[in-house]
């Protein structure tokens, strides 16, 4: 399958290696992956912060570089940014943009998938050949449980995973308190989300909590990193890519 | 052709300076306070906890569940998208049968009309049954700035007024308190209470009970609001737990009752699905032990004098907006509260509303407008939420909560004028609309790098970072982004090797043997590159 991937923005510059691994995952997988290279961003930030005049130019352009016809299916290891493009991109068409837009937007959002649903419900795999050697939690994020639907498909990969000790969080379906510019806007009572949360992974005993989404990780490896935990943040793209032969830095450092 | 001169002005919002849809400071303000209350937390926690399990369970057990939501939703759409002519479908039925039914414009509007017919009766006093519309209002206030004493009759309210508290929570008003600040109210504010009272649950209930009983027998008029008003026959509902309600709906010779004009069903029958819905929404029970159920005036039995005064405070003007609306849509069951992180931490006080927590955030503004570039605290409750998505799932007529917060953030950026995040968000779409523009960006960003210590963590961050920060270390950014990978030999090796592997697996060949040829040095090379980063 001829595949494009959306990097994301904050995956594209903040967060590479989980986009990295979505591509030679899924270039292993045997698909064929193209980036369009004048893709930016979704401007999920922007409408959810209460923008939609100022992203119109931006959700135009994600429809112009992923409306190919070629492109099968869009890809992006983000759940939010996926429920952004099928979810929001409609709203801000609808209310900003013209015929032509409104087109675009429902084409490309009809063919738009998180990593887990690519690979699940496409591609039908589970299993995709990983090696993982490690204790695992994997956080739900909430735009991919409950805007996606992603149900049990990350887990349903991860436990396919070869060598994998994968444990279950206590309160995983609670939010880590991030939510974009809420972190900012009200960033006391994300911190409290936020502590709640670390509580519920020391729990696991994890060397590695796992999502499907670099922003929530991001925010959870902040607070990780600044408790001083033992346990690190990995993006789930990352030990689906991680195999025998090319294992993840994590395994190597271990071994 | 397009003369508008015949059309009826929007009733308007509930006006600024009145009732209690406003708090005094914004969200986040508000919210440092509640946070630093460890009892409020622990107290919210164990509660919040303690309701979602119940509801997960009597909400799971039903085979028919999600088609009631769907239902509870299709009859409130229904109802909203004819509510003028169901509203006058009620007032005939009502008055039909009896009872007289006013029409209050806005909260204060409602008041004057209340005390006017407490008056009328000559009584000074009046019993309550617990009831959001009259909170709103403002109602008890006005009550006793004209020589009116309302007694709160619902436990938690009773200990709400006692104590002078506002509530916190729609279904538990007294959620923020525990027994040992509820024996101490009791013990400070009813007359006559036994001095040895301790704080053992149905001690204190039996103090309240014996406190209300003589209220009951006593008074003469009662004041409540509805859960439900059926156009079809002109029936009036409350649905509580108590019996207290009970007592007030049964005993005054007068009772009137305030209901917001959103409260209206079509049908009886429509009843079986919110007499469902309610309870197992709200309290988590299959059904609540008291539905009273009364149509106008029954001679001889039950009160001889019946008012119904249909408030709009707003609810016009949330109908006017065609996706804000859906909030009208809401029971009060009050599951969104008890799911929502951000509620679960801050309390109801927070929010500044007689409806707090998500459908608060929503309703609130609605209601009495956010003025944003007042510095309105409505403006704020938009935004006192990350968006989660828990309230949505937990709604028993699946409002859309989060569409509606977002709805309505757009609302408030597009009253603010031009403000400095205006302008940010400006900029970065503009940045972003250009790709030359945009990889330069990244290229700045990965600047970040020079201010991260050794370990490539950043740790202070300037506002409007600095709240991020303050609890959370930041990644160096990486030294290549993903698109300088993917346009670099070494990303071109990595991809062939992984591609190299397929068709090897493919060939049948062992994937683990034989593939350390091309591909091999732009794995390891990509893979260091990872590491680095």
């Amino acid at each position: 399958m001829r595949i494009g991937l959306f990097a994301t923005c904050l995956g594209d510059t903040l967060f590479p290696d989980a986009v990295r691994s979505t591509a030679v995952l899924l270039t292993r997988l045997g698909h064929e992956v193209v980036f369009p290279p004048g893709q930016t961003c979704c401007g999920q930030m922007h409408i959810n912060t209460g923008y939609q005049r100022e992203p119109v130019p931006l959700v135009r352009n994600f429809a112009e570089q992923f409306g190919d016809g070629s492109i099968e299916a869009i890809v992006m290891p983000s759940g939010s940014c996926a429920g952004s493009v099928r979810h929001q991109h409609a709203i801000v068409a609808d209310r900003y943009g013209d015929a032509a837009l409104r087109a675009g937007v429902a084409t490309v959002a009809a063919k738009t998938y998180e990593l887990s649903e690519l690979l699940v419900d496409v591609l039908g795999v589970t299993g995709v050949g990983a090696y993982f050697p490690h204790r695992v939690t994997y956080h739900p994020t909430c735009h991919s449980l409950r805007m996606l639907r992603v149900g049990d498909k990350p887990l349903r990969l991860l436990r396919a995973v070869d060598s994998i000790d994968l444990v279950e969080l206590p309160g995983a379906d609670s939010c880590c308190g991030f939510g974009g510019t809420f972190a900012l806007k009200n960033a006391e009572t994300s911190t409290a989300m936020l502590h709640d949360k670390l509580d519920g992974i020391a729990a696991t005993g994890a060397e590695v909590c796992t999502a499907g989404d670099s922003s929530c990780l991001m925010h959870i490896g902040g607070g990780l990193s600044r408790i001083r935990s033992g346990t690190r943040t990995l993006h789930l793209a990352r030990i689906l890519a991680a195999t025998r032969t090319t294992p993840d830095a994590l395994t190597e450092a271990a071994a | 052709m397009s003369t508008f001169l015949g059309m009826p002005a929007r009733p308007p919002r509930s006006p600024y300076g009145t009732g209690n849809l406003r708090g005094d400071e914004p969200f986040p303000r508000a919210a440092h306070r509640e946070l630093g209350n460890g009892q409020l937390r622990r107290n919210l926690g164990k509660a919040t906890t303690t309701i979602r399990t119940k509801r997960l369970n009597v909400t799971g057990e039903l085979p028919d569940w999600e088609a009631l939501r769907d239902a509870g939703s299709a009859i409130k759409t229904d109802a909203m998208n004819r509510l003028p002519e169901l509203l006058e479908q009620l007032e005939r039925k009502v008055t039909e049968h009896g009872g007289t039914v006013h029409w209050a414009r806005d909260g204060a509007e409602a008041n004057e009309i209340v005390a006017r017919l407490v008056k009328a009766t000559g009584s000074s006093e009046v019993i309550k049954v617990k009831s959001m519309a009259t909170q709103e209002i403002g109602l008890n206030e006005h009550l006793e700035s004209v020589g009116i004493t309302p007694y709160e009759t619902d436990l938690a309210e009773l200990i709400v007024q006692l104590a002078h508290d506002k509530p916190s929570h729609i279904l538990v008003p007294a959620i923020h308190r525990n027994r040992d600040e509820i024996r101490q109210i009791f013990l400070d504010r009813i007359p006559g209470v036994d001095p040895e009272l301790d704080n053992v649950p149905a001690h204190l209930a039996a103090a309240a009970r014996a406190y209300l009983r003589e209220k009951f027998m006593a008074t003469k008029v009662a004041v409540s609001g509805a859960n439900f008003g059926v156009a079809e026959t002109g029936t009036l509902s409350v649905v509580e737990s108590e019996g207290n309600g009970r007592m007030c709906l049964t005993l005054p010779d007068t009772l009137i009752t305030v209901m917001g004009i959103e409260k209206v069903l079509p049908r009886y029958q429509d009843l079986e699905v919110f007499l469902q819905l309610l309870p197992r929404s709200s309290t988590g029970e299959r059904m609540n032990p008291y539905t009273s159920l009364w149509t106008g005036v029954t001679p001889d039995d039950g009160p001889q004098d019946f008012h119904l005064v249909l408030l709009d405070n707003g609810r016009t003007a949330a109908l006017a907006d065609a996706v804000g609306r859906a909030a009208l849509n809401c029971i009060r069951c009050s599951a969104c509260l008890n799911v929502c992180p951000v509620y679960e931490r801050t309390g109801g006080h927070a929010y500044g509303s007689t409806y707090p927590g998500p459908i608060g955030a929503v309703l609130t503004p609605q209601l009495a407008g956010m003025h944003a570039a007042d510095d309105d605290p409505n403006s704020s409750l938009p935004y006192a939420s990350s968006l989660c998505g828990a309230c949505f799932d937990a709604c028993p007529v699946k409002i859309d909560i989060p569409s509606l917060l977002v709805e309505l953030r757009h609302q408030n950026t597009e009253q603010s004028g031009t403000t400095p995040e205006k302008l940010a968000m400006r900029a970065a779409a503009a940045v972003m609309k250009r790709p030359a523009l945009y990889t330069g960006a990244q290229k700045a960003a990965g600047l970040g790098r020079l201010v991260a210590g050794r370990d490539r963590t950043i740790s202070r961050l300037p506002p409007p970072f600095a709240g991020w920060s303050d609890s959370r270390d930041t990644e160096a950014p990486p030294r290549q982004t993903f698109r300088a990978w993917f346009a670099s030999d070494e990303g071109r090796a990595a991809l062939r090797a992984a591609a190299d592997e397929h068709d090897g697996s493919h060939a049948e060949h062992d994937p683990g043997d034989g593939r350390h040829d091309p591909g091999d040095e732009g794995h390891d090379h990509s893979h260091g590159e990872g590491e680095k980063k």
